[in-house]
This record gives C-alpha cells, sequence and structure tokens, in this order.
C-alpha cells in the first residue's frame, strides 16, 4: 500500500486493480454495472454467440429508462421498434438472470435516478454503465463512468474493464450561492470556463465550501454533467450528508455491515497534500443562473448576459463553430438571450428530475399559469419521485398551472420515445445536452436549471427567475 | 489448463488493421458530438446493422429529404474516401459504441483529429476504427486539402503526407497489439479469470451484492 498522500480517484483505482502487467491497462474490478435497454442488446448477443453467461448477475442491476414512452405505463406501446427493444431486455434479463425494474415496476426509472434512491450507490464503488452521464453516481464518492457496448460485454462476461488510470482534476466552489442560483448554474457556468473538451482524460473531485453544503440530489446534479466538461468521471468525497442519504435505502449496509462500510467510506477522501493534475476555483458568491445560447453545453452565459460575436474571436475554427451555432440556434450576437420567447419547457432528465427539482418548480408554478404559447412537460425521474411529487401534492401544482406531468424516463432530454421539439421550436431545458436535434429534429434548446426553466414557463420567454 | 471455453472466447475475430491508404475528406468542425454522427432515434435498433445509412444523417440531408450538395460527405470527390479528416474534440458526448459502428459502416477506416473524447476513443479503438491524433499544424493542413491520399501505417504509427513526409501518431499499445495481431479484448480478459477469482476472494465481504 503507498504511503504518499492520494486523491480519492486514486485510492478507488487501487482498491479495483485486479491485475497490472507491463504494456497492458490494468485489468479493474467493477462493484455495479447498470444497465439499460438501449446500449445493452448487442452485448447480450455476444455472450450468446460465444457461449458466455454473466459473471455477476449478482451486481447486474437493469431498467427501462431511454426509449420508454411517459405516457400511461398501462396503455400499449405504440412505437414497435421501441417496444421490440424493450422486449428484447426483458428477454435478455430472463435469460441472463439479471434483475429488472421494467415499466411495471415501482422502482422503475432513470437508471441514473434509480440506482441512488435504492442505496445501490456507494461510496468508493466502481459503477459503469453504457451510458455516459454514469458519472451522476460519482456524487457518492464512488468512481463512476459511462461505456460502450463493448465494454458493457466484457463486465457481464468478467465483471471487468481495462483501464488506464484518469489524472485528478480538483474543481473547487467557494462561496455561498445567492437565491435563484442553484447547482445545476454551477456545472454549467464550471463548462462555460473549461470548454467541453476540458476535463478529457480527467475525473473532476468537486470540492469546496458551496459543495459541502449543497444536499446528494444537487451533487448529483452537479457529477452528473462531468462528461460535459468532457472528463471521464466527476465526484465529490463522502460525508455526513452523504451517509445520512444513504443509510436505511433497500440495497444499504445494515446493522454491523453499516459500520464496517462507513469505516471503510471515511478512509476516502483526499488526502492531505495530494496533487491534483489540474485545478480550478469558482467563486459561488458571484454566481448567476446560467442558460446556453449555442449547440454545445459550453457554449453558455449568465442570464444577464450577452450572447458573444464571433467578430471577437481570432481562432477561424472556433469563428466558424460559433456562427454555424447562431445559425442553427437563429439567434443575433452581441444581444441578451433573456427575453427570448420559447416554445416548450421540460423539466426532467438525469441531471434535474429528482424531487428536490420538481418541487424547485413547482415553486415558482404554485398559483401561476404557463403562458398559453409553451408547452410544459414535466417528467420525473422514477416511479418513485412521481409518487412522491403525487404525495406532497406537486402534480396538481403543475396540471393547475397547465403544465402536462408524465411518466418517469429519460423522455425529451435525447427525444427517442416520441417525445421531441419539432424544427424550429426553441426550448428551455434541464437535461445536460443543446446538441444540434438532440431534443428532436431542428430543435433548438438552452439548458437552465429547474427555476429558470418554471420561471420561462411562466413568461414565455428566457427569464431571470429572480425577477418573477 | 485452458478449458474449453476460453479456448472459443481466444479466437480471434477482430478484422486486422494495419494499413490504411486513401484519400481524404474533411469536416472542418469542432467538437463533433454522438448524436451528430448518429441521431438517438436510430438507437432502438437492437443490432449493429444499418447503422452506416444514417451517418451524420441530419447534416447529410435537407429537410425535404434530398442529399445536402453542401456536406462534405456529400460530394462526388468525396466518394470512396477512408479517412475522415475533422476538428477538435471528436465524438464527444453520449457513450454510444452505435457512433464508430456507422462510421465503420459507411466507410471509414480513421478519423484524424487533434483530440477524441475518451468514451469515443475506446468505443472506436474496439471496433477497428483508428482514432489518429495529428499535431495542429499537420491537421490543419489536413483540413485545407481534403481529397489528398494518405497512408496510415498502424505498426510504425504513422502517417505518410503527400510528398512523402511521415508524422507519427500516438496510440495505446495494447489496443495496438490487439489490432494487429487480431486478438480481440475480451478473449483476452476471459483468459484472466483466475486472477478474477482471486480478487473477489480477497473482497468478499466488502462488494455489496443484490442478493
Amino acid at each position: 500500500m503507498s504511503t504518499q498522500p492520494r486523491t480519492i480517484v486514486e485510492k478507488i483505482w487501487d482498491n479495483h486493480v485486479v491485475t497490472a502487467q507491463p504494456g497492458v491497462p490494468a485489468l479493474i474490478y467493477i462493484d455495479l454495472h447498470l444497465c439499460h435497454e438501449v446500449t445493452t442488446p448487442q452485448a447480450f448477443q455476444t455472450l450468446r454467440d460465444r457461449g458466455l453467461k454473466v459473471r455477476r448477475p449478482d451486481l447486474t442491476i437493469a431498467t427501462m429508462d431511454h426509449s420508454t414512452p411517459t405516457t400511461p405505463h398501462n396503455l400499449p406501446i405504440l412505437d414497435t421498434v421501441g417496444k421490440a427493444q424493450l422486449d428484447q431486455m426483458e428477454k435478455n434479463c430472463a435469460d441472463f438472470g439479471i434483475r429488472l425494474y421494467n415499466l411495471q415496476s415501482d422502482k422503475q426509472g432513470i437508471v441514473h435516478v434509480m440506482g441512488p434512491e435504492q442505496g445501490l450507490t456507494q461510496p468508493g464503488m466502481t459503477i459503469v454503465c453504457g451510458d455516459s452521464h454514469t458519472a451522476t453516481h460519482g456524487a457518492f464518492g464512488a468512481l463512476a463512468f459511462g461505456i460502450g457496448t463493448s465494454q458493457v460485454g466484457q463486465v457481464l462476461a468478467t465483471q471487468c474493464l481495462l483501464q488506464q488510470p484518469s489524472k485528478t482534476y480538483a474543481i473547487r466552489v467557494e462561496g455561498k450561492l445567492q437565491p435563484g442560483v442553484t447547482a445545476k448554474d454551477i456545472i454549467l457556468a464550471v463548462i462555460a470556463k473549461i470548454g467541453i473538451g476540458g476535463g478529457t482524460e480527467c475525473v473532476f473531485e468537486y470540492t469546496g465550501s458551496t459543495i459541502r453544503g449543497l444536499s446528494m440530489e444537487e451533487r448529483m446534479t452537479i457529477c452528473n454533467m462531468s462528461i460535459e466538461g468532457g472528463a471521464r468521471a466527476g465526484l465529490v468525497a463522502p460525508d455526513d450528508t452523504t451517509y445520512q442519504y444513504i443509510a436505511g435505502r433497500e440495497f444499504a449496509p445494515k446493522g454491523k455491515e453499516w459500520d464496517a462500510a462507513l469505516a471503510r467510506w471515511q478512509q476516502l477522501p483526499t488526502d492531505e497534500g495530494a496533487t491534483y493534475a489540474k485545478e480550478l476555483t469558482l467563486d459561488a458568491n458571484t454566481l448567476e443562473p446560467m442558460v446556453t445560447f449555442g449547440t454545445n453545453p459550453g457554449m453558455g452565459i449568465p442570464i444577464s448576459g450577452l450572447i458573444p460575436d464571433p467578430a471577437g474571436i481570432s481562432d477561424p475554427i472556433e469563428k466558424s463553430d460559433l456562427i454555424k451555432a447562431l445559425k442553427y440556434m437563429d439567434l443575433k450576437p452581441g444581444v441578451p438571450l433573456k427575453g427570448h420567447p420559447i416554445n416548450v419547457v421540460f423539466v426532467g432528465s438525469c441531471t434535474n428530475s429528482r424531487i428536490s427539482d420538481l418541487r424547485a418548480a413547482a415553486s415558482i408554478m404554485k398559483g401561476r399559469k404557463v403562458n398559453p404559447k409553451v408547452r410544459v412537460l414535466v417528467v420525473p425521474g422514477s416511479q418513485q419521485v412521481k409518487k412522491q411529487a403525487e404525495a406532497e401534492g406537486l402534480d396538481k401544482i403543475f396540471r393547475e398551472a397547465g403544465a402536462d406531468f408524465r411518466e418517469a424516463g429519460c423522455s425529451m432530454c435525447l427525444a427517442m420515445n416520441g417525445d421531441q421539439l419539432e424544427p424550429g421550436e426553441y426550448a428551455v431545458s434541464t437535461s445536460n445536452r443543446n446538441f444540434e436535434g438532440r431534443q428532436g429534429k431542428g430543435g433548438r434548446t438552452f439548458l437552465a436549471s429547474p427555476l429558470t426553466a418554471a420561471a420561462s414557463a411562466i413568461t414565455g420567454v428566457v427569464t431571470d427567475v429572480r425577477s418573477l | 489448463m485452458k478449458t474449453d471455453t476460453q479456448e472459443k472466447t481466444a479466437t480471434k475475430l477482430v478484422t486486422k488493421t494495419v494499413t490504411i491508404e486513401s484519400k481524404t475528406v474533411a469536416l472542418p468542425i469542432e467538437n463533433i458530438d454522438t448524436d451528430q454522427i448518429i441521431p438517438a432515434r436510430f438507437l432502438k435498433t437492437t443490432s449493429m446493422e444499418g447503422l452506416g445509412d444514417n451517418l451524420f444523417l441530419d447534416w447529410r440531408y435537407l429537410p425535404d429529404g434530398s442529399p445536402n450538395p453542401d456536406f462534405a460527405l456529400n460530394k462526388p470527390s468525396a466518394k470512396g474516401a477512408e479517412i475522415l479528416i475533422a476538428g477538435d474534440n471528436f465524438g464527444c458526448g453520449s457513450s454510444r459504441e452505435h457512433a464508430p459502428w456507422a462510421l465503420k459502416q459507411y466507410g471509414f477506416k480513421a478519423i484524424i483529429s487533434t483530440s477524441f473524447a475518451d468514451i469515443f476513443k475506446g468505443n472506436a479503438l474496439k471496433n477497428g476504427l483508428l482514432p489518429i491524433i495529428m499535431p495542429p499544424d499537420i491537421h490543419a493542413e489536413l483540413l485545407k486539402w481534403p481529397g489528398i491520399v494518405l497512408k496510415i501505417d498502424l505498426a510504425t504509427q504513422t502517417v505518410t503526407l503527400a510528398g512523402g513526409r511521415t508524422v507519427e501518431f500516438p496510440i495505446d499499445p495494447f489496443a495496438k497489439q490487439c489490432l494487429i495481431e487480431g486478438v480481440d479484448e475480451l478473449g483476452y480478459m476471459l483468459n484472466q479469470q483466475p486472477a478474477i477469482a482471486a480478487y473477489e476472494a480477497k473482497r468478499a465481504g466488502t462488494v455489496n451484492t443484490l442478493a
């Protein structure tokens, strides 16, 4: 065991090395493998073709989220291709002995909402999923990252992956968030600062007084978008907030096992004197609500800011990319985005579909009506979130305001399931990507927090929630 | 002693990728994300087939369904190009392996950029699609002169430019070995099963199970 001071990332790595041979990437053990219907069918087929079993079905769990309709789950699924994919997931999980939370399960939900809420996500774990937003689970001090379908097959068959170690990139956020400014604004500000490739080959460790003060759900929002900063993963060292969240959940350790787990978890935080490959400090006091104007998540500005002007950019490709983005978005440079008319508001996705996100949106919509020109979708992250929202009467607040409150799933975040923008429509969306066509062919996305999204739903234009 | 299963799984499955000689086609755009490479609505498939037809679909076709004459891949001169030159941070966004599947099925064997998103790079290598990093000055030249013929040699890790100049590129040594020898990673990993079992025994009691 090394006596050098180590970062939390290095500690988790060291704990999971199965073999490390020269000239070959290390073989790393995976503690939890989350599966969904979109990125696994070809991996199960590989297992069938090669006569292999799933090595640890007891460390593998599946749900359905990406291609699932958000209309009531007892209705027939009209999309035959999507239905075939869901049926294949049922068959694969049955054939290989994997626990599945299907559409009839009250635990079904977006894989990155379901895992933490069931207590599956725990500090110090290695967690993978065929989904780039797996970093969400890093909020618990786990090393969690997205993998491709070939790797899904490798983990199913061996419970391992071949990996190169990552550099640790410290992102310190210090100070107090002002009213109306949220975790989503922190991560959008980080990405705007470092760019969408800024974290390549790194794992972000989010640290500092602001992060320490955040709830688990807020930490999940931040870790979720680590990939949008180009990082392999992002995490927050566990603390009492983490332990309190996990305690008592279905898959959390109990009794003596809890005490032993807690003792292990408390060893995880980065040692005094450990070195980071890169560091960035952000002042939370001066942050404003953030909103993106362009076609990647790094193209973000404070709500009071102006859309940047390509005339001020010297790099020719960067300049042409900005021109291309503004053309796609049909926006003029040098003017505020605030006040721009919108057609749709989407509150949902693995970034912002948890109960606190729904409470935030409801706090704005309560007693108000959404602008009649705006279609508003509120999509809870899981059946459990939906149930909780209904218990608190949030569903009534949304419906009375004129918003649509739907079944759990990824929905309009990636528009695979029929929930989508029409060509040319503008949306304020609490999701994580504003790529061209991401929310529907020809659709245009402004990424923002649930507060900003709800405020914009009321006014019908991009709105500073602090002005309501 | 190897079991029958291990022998079977160590079968060489990956097509050997050693040299590529082809003209290029250029997309001088930074941060080309996987939603552009293959839009999400095509991820409902349960196979790997048919993705090449939908590569860059929303850029390749106009709203009326006709090919976009301004898109580089639609120019007659791009026909048959096996090397794509693209801007920085190619393949950012989602982890979908459908992106390299689509690029390969369309006919590309190598992508040249100044940088690649991590997950895309790994996915590409697992499918014999070479992600080749060139220094910014060479990359800028290649973007300027689409259509020139390049020779890529994986064994020597070099790109030979028009005029005979060669430029080296980095590649993960294990991925290179797998590609040249045609050995697939899963076969290699299955042969590590004794070490995996030993690790599991050592960690017993500290790995939570869903049981």
